[in-house]
């Protein structure tokens, strides 16, 4: 075949399930894309060459002796470094987990080894999952396939350029408060946040552990939808997994991209839309456009009013600071990870100081000490107490958002990509990248973002992503209206990650 | 200043609470599916959870949660009908994720009692709460004078205890005690150990370490209502060590008010060598643990039906079965009490079951082994004898093959060796002696040896056949039946009584 690395997942594994191509070939034609273009990208913390050609040998004898290959058999992916992989370097883009190699896998680690997906490596990452860049990893920063001055979006920064970049046609990322979402959008790829519990954390290095939940990443929504097919369901070992869950979202985005959006209520946030100013008009413009295209394919439109949602930014910034300062505890060096100044005179108290001083990043020490202070004797109920409070208030703007639309649309992010090194100095200009994103993450309930266009307003042509946000367990709506949108779209523009500019080689 | 007892009880009115951590005997940790096996090999029973890898996440051990609620009914508590876990925030490298996973603000039992008797007298103690949280792991300090972290060359850490499920009792503040605040303090642990063996929940080896007792005591002048400042006492590893620590922590402190000083709130260590309690470090800082709730896991919200399952299902609980059991063997009031403050209660009725009267198994564990106890200054129910032992010593002195005398040589041979009543009586040839030719023989030795007493006997003054009978038992090393023998030496004197 001519180009194995411009397949999608689905061309992919039907390629080799057919023999047209092997595991191994599609396997090192990725290796191969990664050795020429992640000099520039810089996606990967670690590529596992070994690792992945022996996966797809698996997968080409397992064809040949005629067993079954499941739907993802023999198709790359990209992992997440947050994501705990037996015998393979996890750091969640930290120092102080640096040469840690994990004795388990997580959960989403085997579900993909079960498929039969390819495990290409592991990607960069905000430290932690701390950020909207990428910029924050300990090792370097990733840069956007779109214009490599830019940034991926963050946290999951590393998944998503690896796809957008065509190293790999699916990835995983995890998502706080926008951390898949985001990503994709300024990527211009298909990023997926699952409603909370639906995907297990086993395995997840824990940021926030009442936020935190792994996603999918594809350029299409028909890959993503079966990436999550591989990745959702109860999990044993996770507590707060829910239930018997069993979604069937590649079925809903074949039933959307057939394009018909009747009888579907779509909600515009009036929180969402930027009334406040705050919002590139290029990324509105968009936007706009997309809920024509909705309403075009049958969709009907419905304002409505999610009033605090204007206080996600502020109930997150304090649950997820607490939640990590509480999480991060463990990294102390007495069992994994790095060691500082153990010189046998410096007591146990002095290293485990020094060691969390030289091995967290700047972002990562800051949310330790607000999460420290939120928690605090005398402080709790003002704070972290508050915050919690919010959080159900969201949740009933959403049940009764719900109520009048099945599914609500925003921008995913107020911009577009922003140059490495334009945010760093101000958390806040940071923070709310995560404004759209946000509301979701807080409610656990899920939400993708779609491609929706390409903005010029900083420059160079950048995408734009539309979030789609469905009720709790309804993540197949996600997958259909968005499978609706991009099918309409793809008809008007063609795909966009088509626009892709070329790196290094001809692709 | 020492004041004596009597003087720290004319001056002081203690205020004595208890907090007792159990561990569980459940198959699994807490969060995790290690086993909770006591002494394998150190970090055997690890896995990522409860070694806190990164990325590892909790799941609550229903049986542990079963057995909680268990104990929360058998105190006469009320179960959460929704409740959650949290975290408890410090640095420990003892605790892998430097955060407990525990209860604070929603235990799952909340507002019971017990009720405890000392010298006839009931004290209700009330339970505040009963909750659930995880074990942690336990450090060695190697070098250093202490054996303490500070000063240690380096130290270890074994993680097998690391998530054992733990459920933590705490008592309310007991008043009203007066000079029998350190006995209702052991009768109260006695009491609930006996419960938690009774429910089968927990082996309540304090020696072990799965049953452990802070004692927090204060001390506030006769006739006032405002507690004293109170010192948390720990390291209390047996019944009586829980008796004498608050009596010594009473003289301790009466000696301090007496003199004009004032107590530091502080945690103390019981030492078992001198029976007296040293600082530890001080509780003057209260720690901020930054309690919340536990978001890895989801809250517990036990049914109700299923909390009156268990309910329904509780075995009968030892002061219910000491009732029935006093009743059963007729005891008095009087021996009840002895039995359970000399904790004899179980040994006395596994000592009926296998077959003993009730009378014959009193009179051994009230009375000789009682003695050999006392004497060991251990409990009754720990001396190295089984209730069977004492079945079987029981039988063969109600037959007739032993003598008392005898039996107790029997007893001292098993708790020298172990070994079964049988075989010790086989090995010191402990028999009564029958055998008539050979009794025959020594009494006629001893007429001959004795012709003064010989000789009184027949001139009809019969009690000086004692020397005769002494001299034939001095002959038979004790294992003649003496009546046997006394009828044997009347019948070659030719004397009829």
């Amino acid at each position: 075949m001519a180009n194995l690395i411009e397949l999608s997942a689905v061309e992919t594994a039907a390629a080799v399930a057919s023999g047209q191509a092997s595991a191994v070939e599609v396997a090192q034609a990725h290796l191969d894309r990664i050795a020429a273009v992640d000099g520039d990208v810089k996606a990967f913390l670690h590529v596992d060459t070994e690792g992945a050609l022996s996966a797809a040998r698996a997968v080409d004898e397992a064809k040949a002796d005629g067993q079954p290959l499941g739907p993802l058999a023999g198709v790359p992916l990209a992992m997440k470094d947050v994501v705990v992989t037996k015998g393979i370097p996890t750091t969640s883009g930290s120092k102080i987990l640096q040469g840690w190699i994990p004795p388990y896998d997580a959960t989403v680690t085997r579900l993909v080894k079960q498929a039969g997906i390819v495990m290409l490596g592991k990607t960069n990452m905000d430290e932690f999952a701390m950020g909207s860049s990428t910029e924050n990893s300990a090792y370097h920063p990733t840069h956007n396939p779109w214009d490599l001055s830019r940034v991926p979006g963050g946290s999951s920064g590393g998944s998503s350029a690896a796809v957008a970049a065509f190293q790999a046609p699916l990835s995983i990322g995890t998502d706080t408060g926008g951390s898949i979402r985001q990503p994709a959008a300024v990527t211009g790829i298909v990023g997926h946040k699952p409603t909370y519990g639906a995907v297990s954390r086993y395995g997840l290095i824990a940021f926030s552990s009442s936020l935190d939940q792994a996603g999918p990443f594809g350029r299409t929504v028909a890959d993503t939808a079966l990436l999550f097919d591989v990745l959702h369901g109860h999990d044993p070992l996770d507590s707060t997994s829910i239930p018997n869950v069993r979604l069937a979202a590649a079925a809903a985005a074949a039933e959307g991209a057939a394009g018909d959006l009747r009888g579907v209520r779509v909600g515009i946030v009036s929180e969402l839309t930027g009334a406040n100013g705050g919002y590139q008009q290029g990324v509105l413009d968009r936007f706009r456009e997309a809920v024509d295209t909705l309403a075009g394919l049958g969709a009907e439109i419905v304002d409505l009013s999610c009033p605090h949602f204007d206080y996600a930014l502020a109930a997150y910034y304090l649950i997820a600071p607490s939640e990590c300062s509480s999480n991060l505890a463990r990294f102390d060096s007495v069992r994994y990870g790095l060691r500082v100044g153990d010189d046998g005179q410096r007591s146990l108290e002095e290293v485990m100081s020094l060691t969390r001083e030289a091995g967290f990043g700047a972002e990562v020490k800051r949310r330790i000490m607000i999460g420290t202070y939120a928690l605090s004797s005398g402080y709790y109920e003002a704070y972290y107490g508050q915050a919690q409070k919010v959080r159900t208030l969201i949740s009933r703007d959403f049940a009764a958002a719900f109520e009048q639309a099945d599914v609500l649309v925003s921008p995913t992010s107020p911009f577009v990509a922003f140059g490495i090194g334009e945010r760093v100095d101000d958390p806040m200009a940071m923070y709310v990248n995560d404004l759209c994103t946000l509301p979701a993450s807080l409610a656990g309930t899920p939400a993708i973002s779609v491609p929706c266009g390409l903005s010029s307003e900083t420059g160079p042509a950048l995408p734009v992503g539309l979030q789609i946000m469905a009720p709790a367990l309804a993540d197949e709506r996600c997958f259909r209206v968005g499978a609706a949108f991009e099918a309409a779209y793809n008809a008007a523009n063609g795909p966009i990650f088509k626009a892709i500019p070329s790196l290094g080689d001809a692709r | 200043m020492t004041l004596g007892y009597d003087e720290v009880i004319t001056a002081f009115a203690p205020v004595i609470g208890l907090e007792t951590h159990v561990e569980l005997g459940t198959v699994s940790k807490m969060f995790c599916g290690c086993s909770t096996e006591f002494g394998a090999e150190p970090n055997t029973h690890t896995c990522p959870t409860c070694l806190g890898l990164p990325g590892a996440l909790p799941v609550a051990n229903a049986s542990a949660i079963e057995y909680t609620i268990k104990i929360g009914l058998a105190l006469n508590c009320t179960i959460a009908s929704w409740c959650r876990f949290a975290r408890k925030n410090y640095f420990y490298p003892d605790m892998p994720k430097n955060f407990q996973t525990s209860q604070y603000d929603e235990p799952l039992c909340v507002e019971g009692y017990l009720d405890v008797v000392v010298q006839g007298q009931s004290y209700r103690v009330g339970i505040e709460r009963v909750h659930l949280e995880e074990d942690t792991g336990k450090n060695t300090h190697i070098g250093g004078a202490t054996g303490r972290i500070h000063g240690a060359d380096y130290s270890l850490v074994d993680y097998n205890r690391a998530g054992i499920p733990l459920v933590e009792i705490v008592t309310k503040p007991v008043e009203g005690t007066g000079a029998l605040a350190p006995e209702v303090a052991k009768a109260y642990v006695t009491e609930l150990r006996d419960i938690l063996r009774t429910l089968g929940v927990s082996d309540v080896k304090m020696e072990q370490g799965s049953l452990r007792c802070d004692v927090n005591t204060s001390l506030m002048p006769v006739g006032s209502s405002q507690w004293g400042t109170r010192t948390e006492t720990k390291n209390v590893n047996s019944l009586r060590s829980v008796e004498r620590a608050v009596r010594s922590e009473m003289i301790r402190q009466a000696g301090i008010l007496s003199e004009g000083g004032r107590i530091k709130q502080e945690t103390r260590h019981f030492q078992e060598a001198t029976g007296t309690t040293r600082s530890g470090r001080s509780k003057e800082e209260a720690t901020d643990y930054r309690y919340f709730p536990e978001p890895d896991l989801v809250p517990l919200a036990p049914d109700r039906d299923w909390v009156a399952t268990i309910k329904a299902a509780l075995p009968e609980l030892p002061a219910a079965r000491r009732q029935r059991l006093t009743t059963e063997f007729g005891l008095s009031e009087d021996d009840l009490q002895k039995l359970v403050n000399a904790d004899a209660v179980d040994v006395l009725a596994a000592t009926v079951a296998a077959g003993s009267s009730a009378g014959d198994a009193r009179n051994w564990w009230l009375g000789y082994l009682a003695q050999q106890a006392n004497s060991r200054d251990i409990e009754v129910s720990a001396l190295p004898i089984t209730p069977a032992h004492v079945a079987r010593i029981i039988e063969l002195v109600n037959a007739g093959t032993l003598s008392t005398a005898l039996a107790r040589q029997a007893v001292d041979g098993v708790l020298e060796t172990g070994a079964d009543v049988d075989a010790v009586i086989a090995e010191r040839a402990l028999a009564v002696v029958s055998d008539t030719s050979a009794l025959t023989d020594a009494a006629d030795a001893a007429i001959s040896a004795n012709p003064d007493a010989a000789d009184k006997v027949r001139g009809g003054k019969l009690p000086a056949i004692g020397a005769l009978v002494g001299a034939v038992m001095k002959a038979t090393r004790g294992q003649a039946d003496a009546a046997a023998v006394r009828r044997i030496l009347l019948e070659r004197l030719g004397v009829s009584e």
